[in-house]
């Protein structure tokens, strides 16, 4: 069981390939958008799988690149996010946030500048015991016993946005308006949403089920993120997780992220 | 029944018109809101509730308070509140239209509102609020519509009634417990993570409902000729009185234990709410006010000469609405929400789309009142109730 | 009856208003028009008999959109033993990619509106009937 360490391997050579640039690597097309590789969709892939998924990110390749975005254009490029230009009604699966508001504990006044000045780069931890997924009257999200995802289903949502309040990492966001016109380009493989509806990072797991990769995972050109499966022992987030200290956000509050920082 | 709210005064028409205008613009408003999304509202990603939810928060605690005339007069057999019970209830009955109402406003996706009833789900507080304030809204219909037929009809009350009025008073306890759940619950939100807001709201329930009713009762006395009697606003004012002073005990606390402590994460919210941080400061006068009222309507309420002048008990039941209003609406609500999660300081201001949408219900509440009222009135009068 | 007279004329006048669109359609002569849907795929195998899809479209997709959703399963096994991707926009839509002559054409004749465009897109519109394909 586990992932397809092969299939693993493979994907992340596709991976760090296209960072490095060409368009067209391996003979395959580059998505002009998404900067992604197509895959024909008629050619199957079997779906990767695992226990417990999880992420791995490495704080110090991203402090190298400042400025990249990559995983982030990727990410909103490929779930039709929208581009609301105001942070009132922004909606984001993926961003950047100050150190100090990712991990308001481990900060202080003498950290070392450079990491203090740093971002981290936040999105959905798909917690262990997720908050959200407790308040919610619909059961519009919930957390998928196989491999531990915490799904939404937009079909269901009320927009009653107990989910946005009872999230410790303002991973959670509401459409407060129609999002299809903030869209700069629509990628048609993936819906768009309509107002009304709570929307957040769902691990890629339309991706994962056609054997790709998260989308930021992919874009990344440092490989700065790592995902894999928890329960394996052999897998590649297991390996960091050994060989370097890492941190999560807000532990104490008992939610068990599964997103794990190397600061 | 329905049809003594159809003849009235001038004054009578005129009320109820005003009503119906303020419930249009209310309306039309809201299908803004329905058409166009929320984002019409001063409500954004890092302050998610706010006026709408403020308003249902007091209101729920209106609702609650009718226990303080059912309980005495029914379980107690207090008689002076015998003229007062089903004023009471009416309130709940209105101000439990109310909370629904701001609840179906605030949802982003009300047609598809009966996914709650077809996905019930235990784990979450608000299906609990959905069932406790469906089900206190039909036991106060029913209690009060059997009571008052059996009165026109000058009969005694089914004895079946009498379980449910039972019944009836822990209910109205349970429906301010699981609004307070609803948020103490949440670790993401320092702020209202006190096992002490549940007691809060019940306190201040017991104080701004009544205070509602007492002013309530002194319109009817002036527009209607109804009188409850002196001993009957005389018992309220002493139940507004111990409420009050509960409320701003427990407030105390609350303040004792954030400022003692001095854990940020729960000193900044009050920061916020009594000083402000930085420019942000849109609740502090709103705050001051609440805390000036509160010590005015202490004073008023606990000096008994003060309580027992008709001019300065009316003032301090006013006061009292106006500063738990504040209190426990926008302040409680809003105050969660600032500074976010991820340390962010940013305000909500509410916009006038908002404003006219809480008028609106407000005067759907009125308008339901009213009603009630003018039934219960006509009825009375007829009856010959003195 | 007290103005009975009054009444009558008022229940008269509430059905003339109500059945107008009738009145109006008998009128203009348009009583017997029926939707007419256009398959623009020629040649390609049916998922399913034309008489089950046109009755069962709606619940299937209902079923779909919570298979793939909440369980997770994207597979769809059709009667005949055939797979297809349970999706709209990719599965039904590449045989029918005409939605205003295909979809709406019964939906707009029934004024039923699903949602489902708000979020999930339509391909472009090939009006051509794709012929000898």
């Amino acid at each position: 069981m586990g992932i397809n360490r092969r299939n693993f391997i493979k994907l992340a050579g596709i991976t760090a390939a296209v960072g490095v640039g060409g368009k067209k690597i391996m003979g395959e097309l580059v998505d002009d958008t998404t900067g992604l590789p197509v895959v024909d969709t008629a050619q199957k892939a079997s779906p990767l799988k695992a226990k417990r998924w999880a992420m791995v990110i490495d704080l110090k390749k991203c402090r190298e690149k400042q400025g990249c975005t990559a995983c982030i254009n990727a990410c909103h490029a490929v779930h039709n996010v929208p581009d609301l230009g105001n942070p009132k009604d922004e909606v984001k699966w993926i961003w950047k946030e100050d150190f100090e508001g990712a991990f308001p504990s481990a900060d202080h006044k003498y950290l070392e500048e450079e990491i203090r000045n740093s971002h981290a780069l936040v999105f959905c931890n798909h917690c262990d015991n997720p908050p959200c997924v407790r308040v919610c009257p619909t059961q519009a999200t919930w957390r998928r016993k196989a491999d531990g995802i915490v799904m939404m289903d937009m079909h269901r949502c009320i927009g009653c946005r107990y989910c946005v309040v009872a999230c410790p990492y303002g991973s959670r966001s509401f459409n407060w308006r129609d999002p299809k016109p903030f869209i700069k380009e629509i990628n048609p493989d993936y819906p768009t949403r309509m107002r009304g509806v709570v929307e957040k990072c769902n691990f890629c797991e339309e991706r994962l089920d056609r054997g790709k990769m998260p989308a930021c995972v992919e874009a990344c050109p440092e490989k700065a993120l790592v995902f894999g499966d928890l329960e394996d022992a052999d897998s590649e987030v297991r390996k960091l997780l050994r060989e370097h200290y890492t941190i999560r956000r807000k532990p104490s509050l008992g939610t068990n992220p599964e997103i794990y920082y190397i600061v | 029944m329905i049809e003594k709210a159809l003849t009235g005064s001038k004054q009578y028409w005129g009320w109820v018109g005003l009503l119906l205008i303020l419930i249009g613009i209310g309306f039309l408003t809201y299908l803004r809101q329905f058409n166009n999304g929320m984002y019409i509202t001063g409500l954004g990603r890092d302050v998610p509730w706010g006026l709408y939810i403020a308003q249902f928060t007091f209101l729920v605690g209106v609702a609650a308070s009718a226990v303080m005339v059912v309980l005495p007069y029914y379980l107690h057999n207090y008689k002076d509140f015998a003229k007062m019970t089903v004023l009471g209830e009416f309130l709940a009955i209105g101000s439990v239209i109310m909370c629904l109402l701001f609840v179906f406003v605030d949802i982003g996706n009300p047609i598809r509102i009966l996914n709650m009833p077809l996905n019930p789900t235990p784990s979450s507080l608000l299906f609990w609020d959905m069932i406790v304030l469906s089900g206190y809204l039909f036991l106060n219909v029913l209690i009060s519509q059997v009571t008052f037929s059996a009165e026109r009809k000058g009969i005694k009350p089914p004895g079946w009634i009498k379980p449910f009025i039972i019944i009836s008073i822990p209910w109205a306890v349970s429906i301010h417990t699981v609004t307070a759940f609803l948020y103490n619950g949440l670790a993401a939100r320092p702020f209202w993570l006190t096992a002490i807001l549940a007691p809060r709201f019940l306190a201040s329930a017991f104080a701004a409902g009544p205070a509602f009713l007492v002013l309530i009762c002194f319109l009817l006395k002036r527009f209607a000729n109804y009188d409850v009697g002196e001993k009957a606003l005389a018992k309220l004012g002493e139940i507004i009185t111990y409420a009050m002073a509960i409320n701003v005990f427990f407030v105390l606390l609350e303040l004792f234990t954030a400022l003692y402590s001095d854990i940020p994460e729960h000193l900044h919210h009050f920061e916020y709410l009594y000083l402000g941080i930085g420019d942000a400061n849109f609740l502090v006068p709103w705050m001051w006010t609440s805390a000036v009222l509160s010590v005015v309507s202490l004073v008023l309420l606990l000096v008994p000469k003060f309580r027992a002048n008709k001019g300065l008990f009316l003032l301090a039941c006013i006061t009292v609405i106006g500063s738990l209003w504040i209190e426990k609406g926008m302040g409680m609500v809003i105050t969660g929400f600032v500074p976010s999660p991820l340390g962010k300081v940013v305000e909500y201001i509410p916009t006038l789309p908002e404003i006219m949408i809480v008028i609106g219900i407000w005067s759907v509440g009125f308008l339901v009142l009213t009603v009630f009222y003018k039934v219960a009135m006509a009825v009375r009068h007829q009856i010959g109730y003195k | 009856m007290y103005d009975g007279g009054k009444i009558i004329f008022g229940i008269v006048v509430f059905l003339a208003l109500v059945t107008f669109p009738i009145w109006f359609n008998v009128a203009v002569g348009k009583t017997d028009f029926a939707p007419d849907p256009k398959i623009v795929t020629v040649g390609e195998q049916c998922m399913a008999s034309g008489e089950y899809m046109k009755r069962k479209h709606m619940d299937m997709l209902d079923v779909w959109r919570d298979r793939v959703v909440r369980d997770g399963q994207r597979t769809f096994i059709a009667p005949d033993g055939k797979e297809y991707e349970m999706s709209l926009s990719n599965t039904c839509m590449k045989c029918h990619p005409n939605k205003t002559e295909f979809c709406d054409q019964c939906h707009n004749y029934l004024a039923v509106t699903p949602y489902c465009w708000e979020c999930h897109i339509e391909p472009k519109e090939t009006t051509e009937v794709a012929n000898g394909n």
